[in-house]
């Protein structure tokens, strides 16, 4: 089985870009990971492209065609869709694809259009990745979800809204340099605490954004890479994905979440690696709760005690374990076809050394990714590792 | 629109005969269900679902979606029921008086935005 290299990445700014189309913004990060792997167009096998609610934001389904033409590509192409993990789903079958010995090189990726919306139609859309007839008839929408969740947290392990705080403080202070993100502003716990609130106990400081963005990676097999002589350290070495009921009160446990455990089980088997080994993690951060059940699902915690990991300082840009330094969902921004490429981005760009906060991890071997759908009825792991 | 196994549980829980189904392991699951989720058996029989249940985790939601805008703020719970959990909207209390722990019974109510159906735990 042939190893999987990241041969070039690219991203569009994250944030709120109403105007412009879905197809723009995936041709721009495409285009820019083309560039930057060096590829030829021709040498493209196939677009494996994450996507959500296109169809909602935009009219328009059927989008992987579409994008694939908007980059200039003459090959097959398939839209993933696996709500907020999308992108996730959509690398992590590129990776299968390469190691299968099927393709040589895959583009892989995602974009979210999301701003053109009204706030209530978001909020509906991104609520379908709930199930429809005994959740989103109910009230649920995806802040509520998460509040259901936070507050059986509590009940359960106890926490508070300020240990979840610190979580939101950390990683908009981590997205300050982040050219990218959609957030440059340092925020404060009494911010968090004193913020709207959404959903209670989800305050709006609690919550990723609303975002539109774009993410694209070319991966290619150690053979490809060799073959044409190109400068990529940074491999993907264990992919797992788990999955869970869909509907909250149909699961054993409202306060953990199995299909990160059961995908980050399988990763870690995959890559031959376990979570001593990881340096440095983006997780899927779409509340402030989400992040700290993520965390003691990839088996950093033990669960009830990931809570406290920001407040301790040991999951910050100098902790000993920094969780996302790309400012994470909450303040880099939440484009959600888009996020689980973008994880893989961030962190090849951390493991090389040339994103700007790779001075907190200049001695990282081995990064993880983890990204979630909907309440986590489905998850992504990847394990990357870079040539020192 | 209608939803074959949805919409006549909903209507049974209305009629105070509400059910779930249960398989020989004794999951339970909520309907319209061909296996049982959790081991696979077909072989899924009704039981009644208990009159009462209590709430187990809740939100207090002040931003919902278009469908939900003239219930603002309105509590949504997971309450347990033995066998299975329910999610909705619970009324009977103010929302914010809602709690772990509050006794509810499943009732259907009307969703004042759109006229639908709507599961209600109904506090009491
Ligand atoms: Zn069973």
């Amino acid at each position: 089985m042939t190893g999987v290299r990241v041969a070039g990445v690219g991203l569009t700014q994250f944030g709120r870009q109403p105007e412009r189309t879905g197809r723009d913004l995936f041709a721009e990060a495409a285009l820019a990971a083309r560039e930057e792997s060096g590829v030829p167009s021709d040498d493209i096998e196939e677009l494996n492209y994450g996507n959500f609610m296109g169809s909602l934001a935009e009219r328009q389904g059927h989008q992987a065609p579409l994008m694939a033409e908007m980059v200039g590509l003459d090959c097959p192409a398939t839209r993933y869709e696996e709500a907020c993990a999308s992108a996730g789903v959509a690398v992590r079958e590129a990776v299968r694809s390469v190691r299968s010995g099927e393709n040589d090189v895959v583009l892989a990726g995602g974009c979210e259009r999301m701003t053109n919306l009204s706030t209530a139609d978001v909020t509906e859309g991104l609520a379908t990745a709930a199930d429809e007839l005994y959740e989103i008839r109910a009230g649920i929408t995806f802040p509520g979800a998460y509040a259901l969740m936070a507050r059986a947290y509590f009940e359960q392990y106890g926490g508070d809204r300020e240990d979840l705080a610190h979580v939101a403080v950390k990683n908009h202070d981590n997205a300050l340099p982040n050219e990218y993100a959609q957030f440059h502003r340092a925020i404060t716990v009494d911010e968090v605490l004193d913020a709207p609130m959404v959903s209670d106990p989800v305050g709006l400081l609690d919550a990723c954004p609303v975002t539109d963005g774009a993410s694209a990676l070319v991966l290619v097999s150690d053979e490809y890479a060799a073959d044409h002589d190109l400068d990529a350290p940074v491999s993907i070495t264990g992919t797992g994905q788990g999955g869970d009921n869909l509907a909250l009160q149909d699961r054993e446990d409202l306060a953990v979440t199995p299909a990160t455990e059961r995908a980050a089980t399988e990763a870690y088997a995959d890559a031959g690696r376990d979570p001593d080994d990881v340096d440095v993690v983006e997780v899927h951060d779409c509340f402030t709760i989400a992040e700290v059940l993520a965390l003691e699902g990839l088996g950093f915690y033990e669960a009830g005690e990931g809570i406290g990991a920001a407040r301790r300082g040991e999951t910050t840009a100098t902790g000993e374990r920094p969780v996302n330094l790309s400012g994470g969902l909450k303040a880099k921004g939440h484009p959600v076809g888009a996020t689980g490429g973008s994880q893989v981005v961030e962190m090849t760009r951390l493991l090389r050394g040339d994103h700007p906060n790779s001075d907190h991890v200049e001695d990282a071997t081995v990064g993880l990714t983890h990204n979630a759908g909907g309440t986590v009825a489905s998850a992504v792991v990847h394990v990357l590792e870079v040539d020192r | 629109m209608t939803d074959a196994g949805y919409d006549e549980w909903l209507d049974a829980v209305d009629d105070g005969e509400g059910y779930y189904l249960r398989c020989p392991e004794g999951h339970g699951s909520l309907p319209p269900r061909r296996v049982c989720p959790h081991c696979g058996s077909t072989d899924l029989g009704r039981e009644s679902l208990p009159t009462t249940g209590t709430v187990e985790t809740y939100t207090v939601c002040y931003v919902g979606g278009p469908d939900f805008e003239d219930e603002e703020p309105y509590a949504t719970a997971i309450a347990d029921f033995g066998d299975v959990r329910l999610t909705g909207v619970v009324r009977g209390v103010d929302p914010e008086d809602v709690a772990v722990g509050t006794v509810v019974e499943p009732t259907v109510g009307t969703n004042r935005t759109t006229g639908d159906d709507l599961l209600v735990l109904r506090a009491r």
